[in-house]
């Protein structure tokens, strides 16, 4: 198949379509525009809806209503706009509405660098709404995964009825590479989840499948049911009953456990790694070219590239990390997914993340580096 | 009625009427009312206060419908946090309970994804005017094909009697111990400028009128607006001295001269201290007009996904 010359943003348009995206509401913001852009002018000929809404706020609550009239639905932002949006993904996790966020990351906090790369998002996609709320995020590192991942964060949010955020920086966004715009599977766009059971006045939308997810029905095919942010039970009517609301949260957290093995880590040159990288997003390309150049020197360096920040592929990150001498995550942040690598990486590994927050790419150089003076100190033998 | 007869009518519906007991006082039948079908017994016992206007309004909405609909499959309500807002719960349809001032932006996606539906919002002055005040004028603008009740009760019930952007001047609230400073919006005059094709007020004391309005405005194609004076007794009426529900009804009655007229020579009537002063409201049709709705406008199907 032929190669597209596009950029990032319009990758995220094209996957979006292609996995049947027929609902976008959104409100301007860089860096993200272009894929409101493009969607207003591929969706209503197709009989699908694009709005530009008031807000973020307001365009995360359109989501969600479309989502519910079951449509696959979809916003795009950035880091402030994804703020705004919290209260409203958490409003989806609980009341179990597939949805898909992309949130392009510029430089924060606040208005922060509007047109620069970051990667400051991480946390605030993981905790960013209150409560204990569970989460996907997906991380692709060209524009190529950007294609294949929105594709991706479409049939993990509609199989597990979860809002997945898609996570990728400037760079990416307006980075034009070839991509390969292949039409999706059926088993690559995934079906919703829907009850089995004809309406009736004891039916049960918020009842489990074998998978732990709701199988809530769509508004208006039938059944008569009730949606709401409320701790609630099967009934999907509230409730304050401790047993019933641990028992729910402690669900919504395990359905979304599929996604670590549908999202698996790329390992590159790993096997008989000593000093180990690990990195997402555009980092992961200068990275993996940092691994080339310490390999030349002698270093025996390898890179795990994650293109899934949450759930935490932490069976993955504990194993490379308790084997390597030397880690080192880089992001463009000031350490947030370095925490959880801490957390996770055994006693006797040295751990030595390189951040940078200030509005440009980590380059190989300044990463390779940064290995080699540490290498220098007798931190690894290479 | 216990708590667990009303778990079980969950899935039974309303229980068979109990024969009164031998020698127990016997209360004179209410009339059968249709408008009970529409009711969602699992959601009971309901938590609205003794004396809520939202009760009464309400059970006005549920007449209104019995009298058109036989089911309500293809209706949707959508409402935000508060305690009007809490009564879509309670309606045996497709109901949405959203988050704090939002339900709009909910029933615009819903509305647009599904335009067959009909979608009704029920939101409060805190819900619709405060913090979703920007989503109400964006409907009403954009002639979202829907219809929109405000139950306006002055004041935040649910979260204990505190001030609203409705709030009449001098009135007291739990934020507002010197009487309240600021000047009220007028709900129905906003959206009005903001360019809803329907617009109407009612009053809780008067619920025939708010069905005629409300009826009106489910068949109005685009944006209704149904602002209903309602009371909060518990909060309102209690902080400002102004009695007890059906005192709060004849106060409601009293903005209107003629009424007030006819109400002077009542022994009944707790007088109203003179402070706050309700304002007099124009009430009924306040608005009416005709423009392609959104949905005519994005030229949508209605075909769904």
């Amino acid at each position: 198949m032929s190669q597209q010359l596009i950029q990032g943003n319009e990758a995220c348009a094209r996957g979006a379509l292609a996995a049947g995206c027929s609902f976008f509401a959104g409100y301007p913001i860089s860096p993200s525009s272009e894929i409101a852009e493009l969607l207003a002018r591929e969706l209503p000929p197709r009989g699908s809806v694009f709005i530009q809404m008031e807000d973020e706020i307001a365009s995360m609550g359109a989501v969600l209503g479309a989502s519910l009239g079951g449509r696959r639905a979809m916003t795009a932002t950035s880091g402030p706009g994804f703020t705004l949006m919290q209260e409203h993904l958490g409003y989806a996790s609980l009341a179990e509405i597939p949805c898909v966020v992309i949130d392009v990351m510029r430089g924060g906090p606040s208005t922060g660098l509007p047109t620069s790369p970051a990667q400051g998002d991480v946390m605030q996609a993981r905790w960013g709404s209150h409560g204990d709320r569970a989460t996907i995020a997906l991380a692709p590192g060209s524009v190529q995964e950007v294609y294949s991942l929105t594709i991706e964060a479409f049939r993990l949010a509609e199989t597990l009825r979860t809002p997945v955020a898609v996570l990728y920086d400037e760079v990416i966004g307006h980075m034009r590479e070839g991509v390969e715009l292949r039409e999706p599977t059926p088993d690559e766009l995934g079906r919703r989840t829907s009850p089995r059971t004809a309406f009736s006045p004891t039916f049960l939308p918020y009842a489990p499948d074998e998978n732990g997810v709701a199988m809530v029905p769509d508004f208006g095919r039938g059944y008569r049911f009730h949606v709401t942010g409320l701790m609630h039970d099967e009934r999907g009517y509230p409730t304050s009953d401790n047993a019933k609301v641990a028992e729910l949260l402690e669900r919504l957290e395990r359905k979304l456990e599929p996604a670590v093995a549908a999202v698996p880590p790329e390992r590159y040159r790993l096997d008989d790694a000593s000093v180990v990288l690990i990195a997402y997003g555009i980092v992961a390309r200068t990275a993996r070219a940092a691994v080339d150049v310490l390999r030349r020197e002698g270093i025996r360096a390898g890179l795990l590239r994650t293109r899934l920040l949450w759930p935490l592929p932490a069976a993955a990150l504990t194993e490379v990390s308790r084997s390597a001498e030397l880690v080192v995550v880089a992001e463009m942040n000031r350490g947030q997914w370095a925490l959880e690598v801490e957390r996770l990486a055994g006693d006797t590994t040295v751990l030595s993340p390189y951040l940078k927050a200030g509005g440009s790419v980590i380059t190989a150089e300044e990463l390779a580096g940064h290995v080699r003076r540490l290498t220098r100190e007798g931190v690894a033998v290479s | 009625m216990t708590l667990e007869s009303l778990e079980k009518t969950a899935a039974e519906g309303p229980p068979p009427e109990s024969p009164a007991t031998a020698g127990e006082p016997t209360l004179p039948e209410p009339p059968p009312s249709a408008e009970k079908r529409f009711l969602r017994y699992g959601m009971m016992p309901h938590m609205l206060c003794p004396g809520c206007g939202h009760g009464i309004v309400f059970e006005a909405m549920l007449r209104a419908l019995s009298s058109r609909y036989e089911q309500l499959d293809d209706i949707a309500f959508v409402a935000g946090i508060g305690c009007s807002s809490r009564v879509v719960g309670y309606v045996d349809a497709c109901t949405l309970h959203t988050t704090h001032g939002r339900p709009l932006t909910f029933a615009t996606g819903l509305k647009l994804a599904r335009p067959e539906l009909k979608v009704v919002v029920v939101t409060g002055d805190g819900d619709g005017l405060s913090i979703g005040g920007n989503h109400l004028i964006h409907a009403a603008r954009r002639n979202v094909d829907l219809t929109c009740v405000l139950f306006n009760n002055e004041i935040y019930g649910m979260t204990g009697g505190q001030l609203a952007p409705t709030t009449i001047p001098g009135a007291y609230t739990s934020t507002s111990p010197q009487g309240n400073a600021e000047t009220p919006f007028d709900a129905a005059r906003l959206v009005e400028a903001a360019g809803a094709t329907y617009v109407a007020r009612a009053q809780s004391y008067r619920t025939r009128e708010f069905e005629e309005v409300f009826l009106q405005a489910l068949d109005h194609r685009g944006f209704s607006f149904v602002e209903v004076m309602t009371d909060c007794t518990e909060y309102f009426g209690r902080t400002n001295r102004l009695g007890n529900g059906a005192d709060l009804l004849f106060s409601q009655a009293r903005v209107e001269p003629a009424i007030d007229a006819d109400l002077a020579g009542r022994s009944t009537l707790q007088e109203v201290p003179p402070r706050p002063v309700r304002p007099v409201l124009e009430m009924g049709v306040l608005h009416e007009s005709s423009r392609p709705t959104l949905d005519q406008a994005m030229k949508l199907s209605g075909a769904g996904s």
